[in-house]
C-alpha cells in the first residue's frame, strides 16, 4: 500500500493512541509520544512495524501520541490512518493483510 | 440443525461505543450476559471506518470470557453495513443486530452478506446469529414476518426513541407509549419462538425508574433489556433471577409431573395449587432460568 | 545492603544518612530515646508585640541564614500561598542552602523549581512531592536528597531531633496578636492544623501568617501563643477553592462503585466487624464509595462505628451527623462539609503525632480495625508503591499510609487492576513504601487477594462469594491484558530515599534516564 496524503486516526483520551501517517522519504520514520513509554515503548514500536509491514508500508513518517492503548488499539488505529492515508474505505482485507 | 447458542440467556445486552478503546477493552467485568458493539448510532459519521479496525481487533484479541459479542451494524439505507459485516465476522462476533429492521427482505439481505463473510472468512455457514432492532410502526407491525423470516433470528429488540418519534410521541417514562409495541412484539416473538428484548432506559440518575421499568418488562414476558450503562446490569439481573421461592416450586413441580405421569396420574395439587401438564414447561424455565443465572445448585 | 523487603539500600546512602536499613515494621518496638526541645525566646515584657509587618521583617527577625531549616504545613493543600511567598524572600535575600522540612508539598509551589536550580532550596523533607517540584527532583535538579517520609514519621524525625526546624511557619486562617492559631474560621478555613503542631513544639523560631487578625484571645487555640514568635498578616494565605473544595459527587463509575462494593463485602465479613469498630479511609473515589456502601449496611446490620479517623470527607461526616459513629479524629478535612463537621462536639482534632507517629508511647493508628487505601502499584509481596509514578517520577505522597496500613488490624489497598495500560498489581513496585507485610487485602476490579501471612481472614473468607484470586493471578491477568511492562531505566545518582515510618531506610529513588529504544 501506499500512504498518498497525510491522515490520522484515534484521539487523545485515556487508553486511546493518536495516529497520524504522511508520505515518508523512502523509509519507515517513526515518533513516539507515550503515557507509559518506559514500560511499553518497545513493544508499541515492534507492534507499529509489524502492522505497518502486514500492510507493506515501507514508506512513510508515523507519528503517535499514545495515551496507554493496547496493542489492539494501536494496530487499529495504525490501519485506520493508513486506509485513510490510501483512500480505501471498501473491500478491506480483513483477517489478511488487516490481522 | 438449530444453533446451540440460539436460546442462551441474554438478560442483559450492554452497547458499547467501538470507537472508544476504554469502553471495550474489559466490559466482561461487569458480566452483561451479552454486549452489543456498536457501529451505528454511537459512531460519529466520520469514524465509521476507525471503528471497525477498533471492532475487528478487539474481537480477535480481547478475551471476553463468554460474553455474547454482538455487533450493531449501520442501517440497509448506507454503504456502510456490507463493510460492517465483513469486518464483524472476520472478527469472530457471535451475532448482528440489524438496525431500523422494517421487512424480512432485510433480514435476507443481511444473511445473505452474511454467508459471502462466513465463506470468506472459513466460518460455518449460519454460524452467526441475527438479531432484528424494530424501530418503527411498519417494522413493529411486520414483527411476526421478521421473527420468521430467518433460522438465524434469535430475537427481536424494541429501539424505543425512535419508534416513539415515528408514532408521533415521545419516551414518557410512564411505558404508556410503548405498550403497544411490547405486546405486539413479544406475542410474534413467541410466536416464532424466538426471543424478545426491550428498548434502552436512558436515564442512569433515575436507578428507580429503570428497575420499574425492568419489573413491568419481565412481567411482561420479556426475556431481556437492552442497557447503557454498567451500572444497569445487576438491577436487570436481579429481576430476571427466580426467586428462591419460584426456583423450589418449580423443582417440585417438575419432579411432581415427571413421577405422577409414570403413575398415570394427571392432576394433582403441589403446595396446595393445582398442577397439571401445562406447568411444565414453564417450571422447566424457571429452572434453567435460574441455572444460567448461577443460583439454582440442585439436579434437575 | 538488602533490607526488610529485598530492596538493595547503597553503602554510601547508609554512610551519608547514618541510618539503618528497614528491619520490619516492629523493628524499633520498644525503643527508648529522649526528646530535644527547642530554643526558646521567651517574652516576659508586656510591652512588646509580637506582630511584625511583612515576611521580609520576620525573617531578618528570625535570624534567617545559609544552610536552616524551614518547616511548613500542607492544610491548605493546592490552595498554599505561604510556601511560595516565604521563598521567594528567602531568595532575594540571597540566602543559600536551604532545607525544607514540609508535611506535603504539590502543584501549587511549582513556582519554587527555580530555587531549587538555584541552590537556594537544596533538601527537602516532605510525605511526599507532586508536579513540578516532583520531576526537578527526579531528574536530578535537586542538590541534597530528597526524604520522603510518613506523616508519623515526619513527627518522629523532628521530636527525635533528627531533623531540627530552625523556622517554622505556620499559615493559620485565623490568628490573634499574641499567636493563638485556629484552623476555623476567616477566608481560608481549613478546619484544623494538625500537621503543625509538631513544627510549633520544636521549631526553635515560630512564626505564624494569616489573613484574618482577630481579638485576643481566639480560642480554644489549636495552636497556642505559647509556642509562636511573631505574627505576620498578609493579604492572601491561600486560595480557599483550592482548600476545602465542595463534597464530590459520589462516583458513577460502575468500575470504582464495584470495587467499593467487594471492599464493603469483605469488611463485613471479617470479624472486625462488628458494634464498636474502627476505619479509616483515603479521598480516592473508590474510597469514598465503599464509605458509602459501609453505612448502608452498618444500617442494615445495625452495627455502630466507635470512631473514625482521617483525611475526612463528607461521607465520614454523614457517619456523625446519621448517628452512626461515636466520634470522628480528625487530621485533615478534604472538603467544606468537613471543615463544618469540626464544631461537631464528637468531632475532634488531633496532631500528626497523636494520630500517626511511631515513637509515641502509642499512636492513634495502633487502635484502627480497618483501613481503606489507595495506591500506584502493589507487588506479589503485597509491598506498595504511592509516590513514585511508572515511569520513575515522584508523584505522590506518603501521607498515612504506612502508618495506618501498619496500625490497622485490616488494611485494604483499592486499586484498579490497570491505571491505564500499567499493571497495578506487578511483580515488583518501581519503589516500595509500604511494606507488604502491614498489607492485608488487595481489592481489583478483576478480583481480590488476601495476603497469604494472613491465614485467619483467608479462613473467615471461605464461602463467601467473593472473586478470590492470589496476587499472582492478579498480575497476571494485568500482564496478559497490557503485556509485561519492561522495567524503567533509572540512573545512578540516587535523589531521593523513602524512609520507613520508624526512621530506616526503606527504598531509594533514583535519578530517572530518558527512554531509549533497544533498537
Amino acid at each position: 500500500m501506499q500512504i498518498l496524503k497525510p491522515a490520522m486516526a484515534g484521539t487523545l483520551e485515556s487508553s486511546d493512541a493518536q495516529v497520524t501517517v504522511e508520505p515518508g522519504d523512502g523509509v519507515i520514520e517513526f515518533h513516539l509520544q507515550s503515557s507509559v513509554i518506559n514500560q511499553y515503548g518497545n513493544q508499541i514500536k515492534k507492534v507499529v512495524y509489524e502492522t505497518l509491514n502486514n500492510l507493506d508500508i515501507h514508506d512513510v513518517k508515523i507519528t503517535i501520541v499514545d495515551k496507554g492503548a493496547l496493542d489492539c488499539t494501536i494496530k487499529a488505529r495504525v490501519e485506520g490512518a493508513v486506509f485513510r492515508a490510501a483512500d480505501v474505505y471498501e473491500d478491506l482485507p480483513w483477517g489478511g493483510t488487516i490481522r | 440443525m438449530i444453533h446451540p447458542e440460539k436460546k442462551r440467556l441474554r438478560r442483559s445486552m450492554m452497547f458499547l461505543n467501538c470507537q472508544k478503546p476504554g469502553l471495550i477493552k474489559d466490559p466482561y467485568i461487569y458480566k452483561p450476559d451479552s454486549m452489543i458493539l456498536d457501529l451505528e448510532d454511537a459512531v460519529a459519521e466520520n469514524q465509521k471506518d476507525a471503528a471497525r479496525f477498533s471492532l475487528f481487533h478487539a474481537l480477535r484479541e480481547i478475551d471476553y470470557h463468554g460474553v455474547e459479542r454482538v455487533v450493531r451494524i449501520n442501517g440497509l439505507d448506507t454503504n456502510l453495513w456490507k463493510e460492517d459485516i465483513m469486518a464483524a465476522v472476520a472478527g469472530g462476533c457471535d451475532a448482528i443486530r440489524i438496525p431500523k429492521t422494517e421487512r424480512p427482505e432485510d433480514v435476507r439481505r443481511v444473511e445473505e452478506v452474511l454467508e459471502l463473510a462466513e465463506t470468506r472468512f472459513n466460518r460455518p455457514v449460519g454460524s452467526v446469529l441475527i438479531m432484528a432492532a424494530l424501530e418503527s410502526a411498519r417494522g413493529v407491525m411486520k414483527a411476526l414476518d421478521i421473527c420468521e423470516s430467518s433460522e438465524r433470528m434469535l430475537g427481536v429488540a424494541l429501539s424505543g426513541g425512535d419508534y416513539t418519534k415515528d408514532l408521533q410521541t415521545r419516551i414518557t417514562g410512564t411505558g404508556l407509549e410503548l405498550m403497544g409495541a411490547r405486546q405486539n412484539m413479544l406475542i410474534a416473538a413467541r410466536a416464532a419462538k424466538v426471543q424478545c428484548f426491550d428498548t434502552v432506559y436512558t436515564n442512569l440518575d433515575d436507578m428507580e425508574g429503570f428497575r420499574k421499568d425492568v419489573e413491568t418488562i419481565h412481567l411482561m414476558g420479556f426475556d431481556g433489556k437492552s442497557i447503557i450503562n454498567p451500572r444497569q446490569i445487576q438491577i436487570v439481573h436481579d429481576i430476571f433471577t427466580p426467586s428462591e421461592k419460584d426456583i423450589i416450586f418449580a423443582e417440585k413441580v417438575v419432579k411432581e409431573i415427571d413421577d405422577k405421569r409414570e403413575k398415570g396420574i394427571g392432576v394433582f395439587t403441589v403446595d396446595g395449587k393445582m398442577i397439571d401438564i401445562a406447568f411444565y414447561d414453564g417450571a422447566k424455565r424457571t429452572i434453567s432460568l435460574a441455572k444460567a443465572s448461577g443460583v439454582y445448585k440442585g439436579d434437575l | 545492603m538488602i533490607n526488610a523487603v529485598g530492596r538493595e539500600i547503597p553503602e554510601e546512602i547508609i554512610k551519608i544518612t547514618g541510618k539503618e536499613v528497614f528491619k520490619g515494621i516492629h523493628y524499633r518496638d520498644g525503643y527508648t530515646y529522649k526528646k530535644n526541645g527547642p530554643e526558646t525566646k521567651c517574652v516576659i515584657n508586656n510591652t512588646g508585640s509580637k506582630l511584625v509587618e511583612n515576611i521580609h521583617q520576620v525573617l531578618v527577625k528570625c535570624g534567617i541564614k545559609d544552610g536552616m531549616t524551614l518547616s511548613f504545613h500542607h492544610h491548605f493543600r493546592e490552595g498554599d500561598y505561604i510556601i511560595n511567598m516565604v521563598m521567594e524572600e528567602v531568595y532575594k535575600m540571597g540566602i543559600k542552602d536551604i532545607t525544607i522540612c514540609a508535611s506535603s508539598l504539590g502543584k501549587a509551589h511549582d513556582p519554587i523549581v527555580p530555587y531549587i536550580e538555584e541552590g537556594v532550596i537544596t533538601q527537602i523533607q516532605s510525605s511526599g512531592v507532586r508536579g513540578k517540584i516532583g520531576e526537578a527532583i527526579s531528574n536530578g535538579k535537586l542538590k541534597g536528597l530528597a526524604v520522603m517520609r510518613s506523616h508519623g514519621g515526619r513527627v518522629r524525625a523532628i521530636e527525635s531531633g533528627e531533623t531540627k526546624i530552625d523556622i517554622a511557619f505556620i499559615g493559620t486562617p485565623t490568628c490573634d496578636d499574641y499567636g493563638n492559631c485556629r484552623g476555623i474560621g476567616g477566608k481560608n478555613d481549613c478546619g484544623v492544623l494538625s500537621y503543625a503542631v509538631v513544627d510549633a513544639d520544636y521549631a526553635d523560631r515560630v512564626v505564624a501568617i494569616t489573613d484574618c487578625l482577630v481579638p485576643f484571645p481566639n480560642f480554644p487555640a489549636h495552636i497556642s501563643m505559647t509556642k509562636v514568635d511573631y505574627v505576620v498578616v498578609v493579604d492572601e494565605i491561600g486560595d480557599s477553592k483550592k482548600i476545602a473544595t465542595g463534597a464530590a459527587k459520589p462516583t458513577t463509575d460502575m468500575r470504582k462503585l464495584m470495587m467499593a462494593e467487594y471492599c464493603t463485602q469483605f469488611v463485613t465479613h471479617t470479624p472486625y466487624f462488628k458494634d464498636g469498630f474502627s476505619y479509616q479511609t483515603g479521598v480516592g473515589g473508590a474510597s469514598i464509595a465503599s464509605t458509602i456502601s459501609l453505612a448502608k449496611i452498618m444500617k442494615e446490620k445495625n452495627v455502630r462505628m466507635r470512631f473514625g479517623v482521617g483525611g475526612l470527607t463528607k461521607p465520614m461526616c454523614d457517619l456523625l451527623v446519621n448517628g452512626q459513629v461515636d466520634c470522628l479524629l480528625d487530621t485533615q478535612d478534604f472538603d467544606l462539609a468537613a471543615v463544618e463537621s469540626v464544631k461537631d462536639l464528637k468531632h475532634f482534632r488531633i496532631s500528626a503525632g497523636e494520630y500517626a507517629n511511631p515513637f509515641n508511647k502509642g499512636a492513634v493508628v495502633n487502635k484502627l480495625d480497618f483501613v481503606i487505601l489507595a495506591a500506584l502499584e502493589v507487588d506479589v509481596n503485597f509491598n506498595c508503591n504511592v509516590v513514585v509514578d511508572s515511569n520513575g517520577v515522584i508523584t505522590g505522597a506518603q501521607g498515612g499510609h504506612p502508618d495506618t496500613a501498619a496500625g490497622a488490624k485490616c488494611s485494604i489497598v483499592i486499586v484498579p487492576l490497570l491505571q491505564g495500560r500499567t499493571p497495578a498489581v506487578c511483580s515488583e513496585v518501581t519503589t516500595v513504601t509500604t511494606p507488604g507485610e502491614s498489607i492485608d487485602v488487595v481489592v481489583t476490579d478483576y478480583g481480590i487477594a488476601i495476603n497469604p501471612l494472613r491465614k485467619d481472614l483467608i479462613e473467615c473468607m471461605k464461602g463467601v462469594d467473593l472473586p478470590f484470586k492470589t496476587i499472582e493471578q492478579l498480575r497476571d491477568i494485568a500482564y496478559s491484558i497490557a503485556g509485561e511492562p519492561q522495567k524503567v531505566p533509572f540512573g545512578d545518582r540516587v535523589v531521593g530515599i523513602i524512609e520507613s515510618r520508624d526512621g530506616t531506610i526503606m527504598d531509594v529513588v533514583r535519578q530517572v534516564k530518558p527512554f531509549e529504544f533497544s533498537e
